[in-house]
Formats: C-alpha cells, structure tokens, sequence
C-alpha cells in the first residue's frame, strides 16, 4: 500500500440501467441534442487520425461541428491502424451460423476474460453491423464470393465466422475510407488538418477540457487551440516496451497529458502479447513485426527436446522434439488463444530450449503442412506471410521452419471513460484504442478495427452532442491563466530536455526501459519483479534526466525531442503499469500472476476480490478508483482450453 | 446524424482541355493522324520499284486526288494543312508538357541511373526533335525540290535517285538516322498513345507493345528499302 | 559489414544541401536499411554532429511514411518492398550507398531526407472519395459486387501513398498514384455517381499542384512496393477522356 493509495470507487453514471438490448436506444434518446444551426459554433478538437480519430473527425465534421484534426504523421492516411491485418468482426450473420449480436457480446467478454463493462461490449456488438455498412459505401473493397457477397473468416475465440476482411490489409482498407471521408470534408473546409503536429499538453478550464498546446514539428513553433471538446484518439501505449508491434511513433503522451491533468487511467497492466512475431535478430532491432494469427492454422510449433541444442532444426529428428501446444493443449493444439500461446513460448524458452539468437524463438513448422497439401496449396494460402518472413529474416520458410516469439501488440488499458466515452475531465472524451472500455484483459482477433470505428462513427458523434448542448463555452484565449500556465509547463519542459546534454542517447533509455518491462511486466508477472521494477524504472527515470542527450534545437524539426518528450512520459506510464500489475494479485486475460495460477499452470482468476476496473488518479503515490463490474447477462467461468 | 449537404466545390481554376491528361490525348490523336500518313506515304514510296512511270504518275495522281469534287490539288492542300495542324499541335503539347515536367522536378538527383525502360521511350523528346528537322529538311528536298540536285517537280523518281547516287552517301546516311528515329519515336509512341487513349488490360498492353514493334519495323524498313535500293543500283 | 553512405544533407527549406559522406561500421546484414541508418544516427549524436531526419513510423510496410533514393533507385534496389523492409544483406561489405529524398517540386524538402508530401491529400481532397456521410448506408449487401472487380478495386487501393512513383518518374508525375485511386473507386458500384466528377477534378488538383505528366514510360511501376499495375493509367485516361467529352 505504500505505493498507491485507495480512493472513493467510481461509477458509470452515463449508462442507462434496464434491459441492456435498449440501453444504447435509451442513452441516444436521452441525450441532449444540437440544433445544427448551432453546431457551426461549436468546435472539436481530434487528436490522432487513425480508425477512431479519422472516422470521428469526418462523421463530426459531416454532421455540422467544426473540427480541427491533429496527428504527428504528415498524413493522417499513415496512422497505424493501417498495419492492422486480419479482419473486422461484425454480427451480420451472413452465414446463417447462429451469430447474433448477443453472441458476440458474449464472445467479447469471454474473450476479455470478464474484466469488460457488459453496456459498453454490447453496444459495440450492436454497432458492429452498421460499421460494415458504412464501409461498403464508402467503397472499401472488401473480399467477395462469386456471387458477389461479402465473404468471411474465422477467428480465434469464437465459434462462428463473422470476421470481415481485405486481404492481409484489412486495417489498411478501412482506414482510407476514414481517411477519404475526412479529406472530403478537409476539402469542403469542415476540417482543419494539423498534421506533424504532436499534442504536449491538454488545457482544461473552469474543469472542462478546452484546448491543447501542440508542437509543430517542421518548425517547432509551440501553439495553443481551443475548443468546446477534446477527442483523444492517439492509440495504444505499447511502445513502453520499446519493441513492439507498435509503428515507431505511437507514443501515450496525449493520453499520459490528460491523465496528469485529471483523466483516471485505466487498467493500464492490461497488455496483449501476440504469439507470432519475427523474432529479434540483434541489437539493432527497432521494432518486431507481426505475422498472421492464420499462420496456426497449418503450422506446428516445436521446440528441441533437450535443453541447449543447437542442431538446425532439419537434424534434430522426430522423437528429439517437443510439439509443447499439441502435448499441453490436446484439444486446442496450435490454435490456443494469443495469451496462452505466448506464455507457453515463454516457458519453454525459459528452460532453455528456445531456437535461434539468444534462445529467444520457437519454430512454427510448415514442412507437415507441405507433405499433406503440397506447395502450391501451402503457397495459395499464405505466400504473401511467406514473403514477408523471407524478406525480413532472408530464410526461406518452405526449407526451414519459421522462427515465431511473442510480441507486445495491443493494449487493453487506457483512459478510463463512461458510456459517453467522456473520460473524467468534462468534456474530455477519449475512442479508439486509447479508452479502456470494451476488450476488459484480453482482446479477442478482429475486434479492435471493430471497437476503434463503432467509437468513432456512431458512439462518440451521439453521446458528445450531450455534451456540447451546453456549449458554447467561454471564450479561451492565450491569456487566460491555465493556458498560460500550460503553454508555460510544455516550453520548459523541452527546454529541459534540450538542457541536460549528457552523454545518452534517447533510444538507448528506451531500449532499457523497454527491456526491463518486458522481463518484469511482459508475460508473466510475480510481485518481487515488479517491486523490483518499479525501483529500476525510477533510477532510469533520474538517469534519463539527468544523462540524456538531445541533440539540436527546439527551433526545428528535431525527430531526438521529439522523441525524449515521448520517453519521459513512457517513464511514467512504466511505473503505473507495473504498480498497477502488482496491486491486481489475480491473472486475467493478458496479466498473469505467477502467484495466481491453477495447479498445472493456468491462468487463475480472483472475482470476489478483483472483478473491477483499476482507475488510476495521477499523484505522487497513484490513488486507486475502483469500479466494480456487475455481469447480469454473462456469468464468469473459467476459461480452458485442455 | 449527418446533415452534410453541402455540395462539392466547382474547380474551374484550370479548363479540362488544358490539363496534362487532354494534352496528352491531343499527341496521341496527333501522332496517330502522323502515323496513318506515314504509312501512306510508305506505300506510295514502294511503287518506286514498280518503275519510274509508274512512280510519277503515282505523284501525280496525288495532285489530282479529289478531282472532280474538288479542285485540282485542293486535296492536297487539305492534306498538307492538316498535317501541319497536327505536327504543329504535337509539338506543342509536347512543349508544354516537357516544360511541365521540367517544372516538377526542379532539383536533379546526384545520383540517377538511366531510365530503366526502353531506349525509346527515354528518347521520346530528343528523338521528336530530330525527325522535326528531317520533315523541314525533306521538304526542301523532295517537296519543293530546293535542295534536291535535280529538283524537277514533274519527275519525281528522277529526284530520289539522284538524291540518293552513291556519292551523296551523307544523305542517305542522314536520311537512314532519321528514319530509324521515327521508328524509336513510334515504337514507344505506338503504344503511350493507345495507353493515352485508354488501353487498359495487361495483355492489350503486350499486344499494342508488339504491334507498336512491328508497325515500327515494318515502317522503317518500307522506308529504308528505297535509298538502299537506289544505293546499291536496284533502282536506277 | 563496413559500408559507406552518401547522404543528403539539408538543415531546412531554404538551405542547399549537399551530400555527406560517412562511414558505418560493423552493420548486421540482417539489420534493415532503417536500422543501418539508427545506428548512424545514435553515433553522430554522440559525436556531437545533427543526426539524419527522415521519414518513417510502422517499419512493416504497409503506412507509406518511409521512402528515399537509395543509389538512385526509389525504395532501393528489391522489387515490391518499401525502404523499411529492406535489409543490409542486399547490400555488400564495402559498398558505397547513396541515398536521397524524394525529388519533386510538389514534394519539397522539409529536411534532409523528409519531404513534405501533403499534394497527395490534396489530390484526394478533390475527389478521392465516395460520398457517403455516416448513417446513411444501406445494407452491406444491398449491391452485389462482382468479386472480380471487387478484387481488381482491392489491388488498386492496397496504394500506400509512399510517393515513390513520383519520385522515380521522369516528369514527376503522381499519375499513378491518382490512377489507383480512380480505379478502386470506379470499379466499384458505389463509386460510380461521382466517377466522372472524380476523375476530372482529381487531375485538376494534380496539375494545380504542380506534376508532370505522365509519359507512359513505367518508371513507377517498376519501383511501387505495392505493384500498383500500369495498366490503370489507361483506366484513368479513359475515364478522364469520357468525362471532358460528356461535360
């Protein structure tokens, strides 16, 4: 307790009680509305461009709103909800195979191993269906039948096919129709667009969000805008960890801003490790890449028997290797769920008989699958991924088994919001994978294009009118004390940063932070590492102020600042993670405790004492909200995959 | 939700006829017409084996092609002032785009290897120029007959032998260049202008790229056949 | 491997630039040409000299952020793969790299090798869309799409706006770029009521921002890391040739 405090537990007061079919129905009708005469009046900030920021921006500014878009990239076509490969999940039941918006509520927060709001994760259901809609018009080509249907897949942890998809690059698709949508209105001038422009600062006023302070940064010039809301759709915090699957840019300094400011972060130990990434080659390593969940379809993953054999892998005969998920996991074998798949490579290497450099990799081998289908067939279904591994690694994988690890690659946790999405702060909302709100610990396959566009195109652009009925708010300028204050805070800041000239570089902070959360806080978790941890992270913390070395001036583009701002403010979030994952004594979802387990080593949950959302208020020492989860529709079980 | 109606603003900054695209509709429109002449004038070249009267009626004929419609040589005229139409506007949109891409590359790289495609399509420019001179020169040669050693008007087939006897070697030489760099100019040519006009299928492509080579060849070939015939005393 | 670059070094808009020569030593050959260039850069920031900007984020391939000349050559000397995937092993121990930005009077340089690349949103501004304002979709499958147009509409929209044709073609011209675009959405069903407005004003908008023509040459294609196809520039032009003769 020494390490946070305990605070008054919260409640989601925007959500309406009742039948939770007509919950959604219910809030929209409840919600104030704006004339749209009025709405020229009022203007939205968006932070981030992505599925959620790119799609609110353009349904805000169809809708009548002025709306002002910032992104750090120099396009908002670049956010990285376009790297996003598998599908969209979506409750139409096309295939007639008993899907139904109810099912895929329950599937949600199964998947989401019950630490999911049920209003939230059935509203998303819900929406599910008019998202696919939406997209079809804008022309995003999805994959079609012959007859000219739209086609699906399937997708891990669930029983139906209800995953809409574009080849490989379904996150692509539909971020240029969002994209295409916002540049319309861009064009129409409903739109400003800021790109390169990172935001620094939230400016809120009389309680309410009411601006940001931004840097631009081609020239570095420091500004302030004000609005009547702000949008915070910036994405997930990933690269705390340095390597990621995560673009190099993403960044939580909006969301870490805003959580200073007064915004509850939520959750934030909650981190999904994806199973099938190319492994790290060597130092140089800047960032992992993600190969296809589908891969486990027709791949075997095995690691040498024996500890500390260093035969290539074509030497080491059948009766010496361990097929691990097909012997742990009979029923399930190679398609366990991603957090299963991930601790099992992990255990493994730990007993020493990872492959490849450092022992850090395990082999997903295809050469059965080649036997029994043949190579066309194997080529037909996943040459492209075949490629790619080809080209990232330079081996050929129809010759040698591939080498997978796991990979930190969606984050859970976020700011905590209500029904409204509105986060603490009035008038703060937050969409997209920056919130908390809907995938609880784990996140299922193809939900998180779902849940960033059902924010962005439907929920935010009805509750924020509830909101904003009562804007206009008073005028803001550059001389009122907060923003002063504000503008003040973010300009000493980078001058401190540009001050310290020590003898560090930025991305070698970033690399041992990095490396310190994956060993402490990445797949498994024990008290005594995140003690541990936290205690490093701080000592790092004061070295980094006190030895980093940012080359340049604040006069210019400066990709160094900008990327020391977004590392000191990683500082802070690593160690709210980790205390975080140490005050939650349970395992759920993507946290696991190695205190918290069942006998042969599964993840054990702790609902009577942790069956709530984990709310965080910034300070010194972080004061604990808890709000506690009721599940009237879904009981909690345990999940097993034997 | 949406109450967009708003209505796409009107671009008319830039009249459509003026834009990169129409330009480039105007040389393939252009250059085709310059092509089907060529071809005609190929045939009619030919005939210069068939023997000198044959040969000077044929040039003759040309004066009185029309007739009775028209005047005698108005058809000609026509010919010859459509022609100038089209060479005039090919050069000219062709000016202008040169200019335009000029213009969108102002800063060269330090380091460029050369157009990895044909050699004729990176000479498209230089390539246009040289046939230009060869048209004005040509003219002057076989139309008017002002640099043509014998330049009488009434004996065509005089005029191309003499044009090309062995010792005005130079002029064949020049005149093979020049040749050859018509069948460079449309061997790409050929195929941008169907592409310009809409080709758009991968294996209408390889077949405009292997029908482009052949005319190319057919062309260069049909043209060359005569000098080289009066060269080497086929044709005399 | 020891290697040598020759980069493109330009402190801002209004500077000259020039090419600097530096040495980088002891590179993996599995480390990716971005990675070469971070470790370029973590030394001249501890040397003191100003460390190379350029343009990058998901380092996977797919945003379009990356891009540069590599000896000439946009995105480098593999077919089909962005700068960022591109690795060391391509190259040769003792190789001389030269390595520059996007050359285009629409893409300026902003520094060293970031140039600014906003002419493509305005391109797409013009008419890069299907209008279609949220909540007024009818249902999904309300319009059968043949799935070969809808696979030939997805082939051209996987364009990741990196800007490489632009920067390899001889003119300048962004003709691919805005031709996938008309393509995808004038394959599609939904895309045909504005098809012929698309078309025009989206070549409005490419010549007012200043590129060059296209010349049919397919310098473009050949370095698309995508494999955007030549053969839509015919759509284009026909589309474009149809819509000024109906206007």
């Amino acid at each position: 307790m020494d390490l946070w405090n305990l605070g008054d537990p919260i409640r989601d007061t925007a959500a309406p009680d009742g039948p939770i079919e007509t919950r959604w129905e219910r809030r929209r009708f409840a919600a104030k509305l704006v004339n749209p005469a009025n709405r020229r009046k009022l203007t939205v900030i968006v932070v981030g461009t992505g599925l959620a920021g790119g799609s609110a921006a353009a349904t805000l500014a169809e809708a009548g709103y002025r709306v002002r878009s910032y992104c750090y990239q120099d396009s908002p076509r670049r956010a990285h909800s376009i790297a996003a490969q598998g599908g969209i999940n979506a409750a139409k039941n096309y295939r007639n195979d008993g899907d139904s918006i109810h099912r895929l509520f329950y599937d949600t927060v199964k998947g989401g191993d019950f630490r999911a709001r049920e209003s939230n994760v059935y509203r998303l259901a819900q929406v599910s269906v008019n998202i696919i809609d939406q997209c079809v018009a804008q022309g995003v080509p999805f994959a079609r039948e012959y007859g000219g249907l739209l086609d699906n897949r399937s997708f891990g942890g669930t029983q139906v096919s209800r995953t809409f998809y574009a080849r490989g690059q379904t996150g692509q698709q539909l971020l240029l129709g969002a994209y295409q949508a916002m540049e319309r209105q861009i064009g129409l001038g409903n739109i400003e667009m800021n790109a390169r422009h990172e935001m620094l600062e939230l400016i809120v006023v009389d309680g309410r969000a009411r601006g940001i302070v931004v840097r631009d940064l081609v020239t570095g010039e420091i500004t302030t805008d004000f609005a009547d809301a702000v949008v915070l759709a910036s994405g997930g915090y990933g690269n705390v960890f340095f390597l990621s699957t995560n673009a190099k840019g993403c960044n939580v300094t909006a969301t870490w801003r805003a959580h200073r400011k007064g915004a509850l972060f939520a959750n934030p130990c909650y981190t999904q490790i994806h199973p099938t990434c190319i492994p790290e080659s060597g130092t140089h390593q800047s960032k992992l890449t993600l190969m296809s969940e589908s891969l486990r379809n027709d791949g075997r993953v095995w690691v040498p028997l024996a500890a500390g054999d260093q035969r290539a892998p074509g030497e080491i005969p059948e009766h010496e290797r361990d097929y691990y998920l097909e012997r742990i996991y009979p029923s399930f074998g190679n398609l366990v769920p991603r957090d299963i798949a991930s601790r099992a490579a992990k255990n493994v290497c730990d007993e020493g008989r990872g492959v490849g450099p450092g022992g850090l990799g395990v082999y997903l081998d295809f050469a059965d699958a080649i036997g029994r289908l043949g190579r066309p067939a194997v080529e037909a279904k996943y040459g492209n991924l075949f490629e790619m591994y080809q080209r990232i690694t330079g081996e050929d994988p129809y010759q040698v088994p591939m080498r997978i690890y796991p990979a930190v690659h969606y984050t859970m946790g976020g700011l905590w919001v209500d029904y409204d999405l509105q986060s603490t702060i009035p008038g703060l909302f937050v969409i997209g994978e920056a919130n908390f709100s809907d995938h609880g610990a784990n996140r299922l396959g193809a939900s998180a294009l779902m849940q960033g566009l059902a924010d962005g195109y439907f929920v935010l652009p009805n509750t924020i009118n509830n909101y904003l009925a009562d804007g206009p708010f008073p005028a803001v300028d550059a001389t009122t004390p907060e923003v002063v204050a504000a503008r003040t805070g973010v300009e000493d800041r980078l001058n401190r940063l540009l001050a310290v000239d020590g003898d560090r570089t930025v991305d070698s902070f970033h690399r041992e932070l990095g490396h310190l959360m994956w060993e402490y806080c990445g797949m498994e978790r024990t008290e005594e590492g995140l003690t541990k941890a936290i205690g490093l992270i701080r000592g790092l913390r004061d070295e980094f102020w006190a030895r980093v070395k940012v080359p340049g001036t604040g006069e210019q583009l400066n990709q160094n600042l900008e990327k020391a701002g977004r590392v000191a403010d990683f500082f802070e979030l690593a160690e709210l993670m980790c205390i975080d994952a140490l005050h939650r004594r349970e395992s759920a979802g993507g946290h696991f405790r190695a205190e918290s387990q069942t006998p042969d080593g599964e993840a054990l949950r702790q609902d009577d004492e942790f069956g709530y959302v984990a709310a965080w208020e910034f300070g010194d020492r972080p004061t604990l909200h808890q709000e506690q989860l009721d599940f009237e529709y879904v009981q909690p079980s345990t999940r097993s995959y034997k | 939700m949406a109450v967009d109606t708003k209505v796409r603003p009107v671009r008319t900054k830039v009249p459509a006829t003026r834009s990169t695209v129409s330009l480039k509709i105007l040389m393939a429109v252009t250059g085709l017409l310059l092509v089907g002449f060529l071809f005609a004038h190929m045939i009619g070249n030919l005939k210069i084996f068939v023997g000198a009267e044959s040969f000077d009626h044929y040039a003759h004929w040309l004066r009185e092609l029309g007739a009775p419609l028209l005047p005698e040589q108005w058809y000609l005229w026509i010919q010859r002032a459509v022609l100038t139409a089209a060479v005039l506007g090919h050069i000219a949109a062709a000016t202008i785009l040169a200019r335009r891409a000029r213009k969108a590359r102002p800063v060269r790289y330090a380091h460029r290897p050369k157009v990895q495609g044909s050699y004729a399509a990176r000479t498209m420019r230089w390539g246009g120029v040289i046939v230009l001179l060869f048209v004005i020169y040509h003219i002057l040669d076989l139309t008017t007959g002002t640099l043509n050693p014998v330049g009488d008007r009434e004996h065509p087939y005089a005029n191309v032998v003499a044009d090309f006897a062995p010792d005005r070697w130079y002029v064949t030489l020049w005149y093979a260049l020049a040749v050859v760099a018509v069948g460079l100019h449309l061997r790409h040519g050929l195929f941008s202008a169907a592409r310009t006009l809409g080709q758009r299928t991968a294996r209408g492509e390889r077949i405009v790229r292997r029908a482009a080579l052949v005319l190319s060849v057919v062309l260069v070939a049909g043209y060359l056949s005569v000098p080289f015939a009066v060269l080497t005393g086929l044709v005399s | 491997m020891d290697i040598q670059v020759r980069v493109w070094r330009q402190s801002g808009p209004s500077d000259r630039g020039r090419m600097v020569t530096y040495d980088v030593k002891d590179i993996s050959p599995d480390a990716s040409f971005l990675e070469m260039l971070d470790v370029l850069n973590e030394k001249l920031i501890l040397d003191g000299d100003d460390p190379i900007a350029f343009d990058h984020d998901c380092r996977e391939g797919i945003c379009g952020m990356c891009g540069m000349m590599i000896n000439g050559v946009a995105h480098g000397p593999e077919r089909a793969t962005t700068t960022c995937q591109l690795h060391m092993r391509h190259f040769r121990d003792g190789d001389t790299i030269d390595i520059e930005p996007w050359r285009a009077a629409a893409f300026p340089v902003v520094k060293d090798l970031v140039v600014d690349r906003r002419a493509f949103d305005t391109i797409i501004q013009a008419g890069g869309y299907i209008t279609a304002p949220t909540g007024t979709a009818p249902d999904a499958h309300a319009t059968p799409v043949p799935k070969a147009d809808a696979d030939a509409a997805f082939e051209a929209a996987t364009c990741i706006g990196c800007g490489a044709c632009v920067a390899a073609c001889p003119n300048g011209s962004s003709m691919l770029f805005t031709a996938a675009k008309v393509a995808h959405l004038g394959l599609l069903p939904q895309g045909q009521p504005e098809r012929q407005s698309r078309v025009l004003d989206m070549i409005e908008a490419q010549d007012e921002a200043g590129f060059g023509g296209c010349t049919n040459m397919g310098e473009c294609t050949t370095v698309c890391p995508k494999g955007i196809p030549l053969t839509l520039i015919g759509r284009l032009n026909a589309d474009y040739r149809k819509a000024v003769g109906k206007r």
